[in-house]
């Protein structure tokens, strides 16, 4: 009895919760007429794709997906290397300062960046008279700090999967004439890829869901907003398209949508703590 | 803060059977950790530096754009933000505003892994979809949906309780409120899941022996349950605090920049509009070291109770 009751909660609850995404893709599939109407009701009858077409075409929104597609997907390129390079060296290498290295990547998950934003317009500010491409408005400068805030995370958290390949595979591939450069590469790389894939779920989601740094570096021309920007668009002060506003919301919920339920059956071992913001 | 990678002056420690490869692996090391540690460098510490730095100077449009000298103000910025009442006001509303948020994330994530804990496997699943979709989507989605959800001619909670253009975003206190609903239905799926696994991971052993010692169910909870979660517990609320304390993007969207006249303005939000829409971007940056010196202590603090206690 007590059991039917939890389930029953649970459903209730779960509906709840789930309502505003119902809503969200509902509002977005919705024909202009109902959305302006005074009754709402939380079904259509005439499902129409009018909403996203306005966004797509009209607004510009394709262009500004692949923006934030092209910044989220170097940060994670370029993320990747860095940062399991750092890892073997952590893990695998004995050296002295090790321990101190790994107390200020600690110390570095905890510095909130966005207190950084004015720092930061100024350093990409300079950045850009010398490389024009990571100054200002450029996408350059988004994956630059996007870069450096996913370093350190991603950093702690494949660490873990470096140190679980046994250092007896590491003697194995010495005595097989393996150099260290090619047990890094063709041996560890392949072996921590779990690790990558989550660790690159997490700076994809981050970058991808910035909307302060983009807001501070992208002032002036429209060529290079990415999908919050775009969004932030579209909300305009008197009459709002809501039809626009939450066909825009569901293209940039959908693609983090498919990464959460990728990585799901990782979401609780240390990897749930970073996923938001 | 340079790493130090280099091994220490030859004959200090290492032995010498053992300094050849130690040296070598120092070197590989250093060379592993280049990028990295370029990338850090430059745009993680050197910005915090400046950050300081930028709040000690009087730093307007006619500095940044290089058309006036900078003058050293020492501390006068952070005078003048200590004397401001606004400051005060919005430090108030920001601490206030994150306890909320924590305090609800925590209790609803906690309230519903311990319902999930008692459902069948179907009803639960369904409520972990739902809480994954909530935790998926984007602050600039959500807030959107949420101000759509509570818009005052066109939404459906207006509808639904009769409100016909009724605003939930002029009034102050109901304007955090709706921010607040919003980042309670994000974060709470963090707490959830987190404090889930933890539940699950208790052995019935340990539930049915203090069953047989005769423990109350509220016992139970306390003597047993709580002590075996605390280490979660403590994830969670850090993880909820540098979280709510420096939302940024909620607040923005959701009450257009800070609300009428700043009523909604959180720290943040506060600096950002000193800075980039006051072109005030020392004062700005003295908020931000602000921030950043509550935000690590907080932390801090809380880090070392939960040590001392457990």
């Amino acid at each position: 009895m007590r059991k039917r009751a939890a389930d029953l909660a649970c459903v209730l609850i779960a509906l709840v919760v789930a309502f505003p995404l119902y809503w969200m893709v509902l509002s977005a599939l919705k024909p202009a007429g109902e959305i302006q109407a005074a009754d709402p009701r939380p079904w259509t009858l005439a499902p129409t794709l009018d909403s996203f077409r306005r966004v797509l075409a009209v607004e510009d929104f394709g262009l500004y997906f692949l923006n934030s597609l092209v910044v989220a997907v170097a940060v994670v390129a370029l993320s990747l290397v860095a940062s399991f390079l750092a890892a073997v060296a952590l893990t695998r290498f004995r050296f002295r300062g090790r321990t101190v290295l790994l107390v200020m990547l600690l110390v570095a998950q905890m510095v909130p960046v966005e207190a950084l934003t004015i720092p930061l317009f100024f350093l990409v500010r300079s950045f850009g008279d010398v490389v024009p491409a990571v100054g200002l408005n450029e996408l350059g400068s988004l994956v630059l700090v996007h870069l450096a805030f996913s370093l350190p995370f991603a950093i702690w958290m494949l660490r873990g999967f470096v140190a679980a390949v046994p250092d007896d595979l590491e003697e194995a591939a010495a005595l097989d004439g393996a150099s260290r450069f090619r047990f890094t590469w063709q041996v560890l790389f392949p072996l921590v890829a779990p690790g990558l894939v989550a660790a690159s779920v997490v700076s994809f989601i981050h970058a991808w869901n910035d909307f302060l740094f983009a807001k501070t570096f992208l002032i002036s021309g429209t060529d290079n907003r990415t999908l919050p920007l775009g969004l932030l668009v579209f909300f305009k002060p008197e009459e709002q398209d809501w039809g626009a506003i939450m066909a825009g919301a569901t293209l940039m919920t959908v693609p983090v949508l498919v990464f959460f339920v990728a990585v799901q059956r990782h979401l609780v071992s240390g990897l749930g703590g970073a996923v938001k913001g | 803060m340079l790493p130090q990678v280099t091994p220490a002056a030859p004959g200090v420690r290492t032995r010498p059977a053992r300094r050849g490869p130690q040296r070598g692996q120092a070197r590989a090391a250093a060379l592993y950790l280049l990028p990295t540690s370029v990338i850090l460098l430059g745009l993680l510490a050197y910005p915090l530096y400046q950050l300081v730095v930028i709040s000690f100077y009087d730093y307007g449009q006619p500095q940044a754009s290089g058309a006036a000298p900078l003058v050293f103000l020492g501390f006068d910025n952070y005078v003048t933000l200590l004397g401001d009442p606004q400051f005060w006001d919005v430090l108030a509303a920001t601490v206030v505003f994150a306890a909320v948020c924590v305090v609800g994330s925590l209790l609803v994530g906690t309230a519903l892994a311990v319902l999930a804990s008692r459902a069948n496997p179907l009803p639960r699943m369904l409520l972990f979809l739902a809480a994954l979709g909530a935790w998926a989507t984007p602050a600039m989605a959500g807030s959107y949906v949420w101000l759509f959800m509570f818009d005052q001619d066109f939404g459906i909670v207006n509808e639904v309780l009769g409100l016909a253009g009724h605003s939930w975003t002029f009034e102050r206190f109901s304007a955090f409120g709706l921010v607040a609903a919003e980042i309670v239905w994000c974060s709470f799926p963090f707490v959830m899941v987190t404090m889930y696994a933890g539940i699950k991971a208790i052995a019935p052993e340990v539930l049915e022996a203090a069953a047989l010692d005769g423990a109350s169910a509220t016992r139970t909870a306390t003597s047993v349950i709580l002590p075996i979660l605390r280490p979660l517990l403590m994830i969670a609320t850090i993880q909820s605090i540098i979280w709510d304390f420096k939302v940024f993007t909620q607040i923005y969207v959701m009450t257009g920049g800070g609300g009428v006249a700043g009523q909604n303005l959180v720290l943040n939000v506060f600096a950002y509009q000193k800075a980039f829409a006051g072109e005030q971007y020392g004062l700005g940056a003295a908020i931000g070291v602000v921030m950043t010196v509550l935000l690590l202590s907080i932390t801090g603090l809380y880090v070392r109770a939960q040590r001392r206690t457990s």
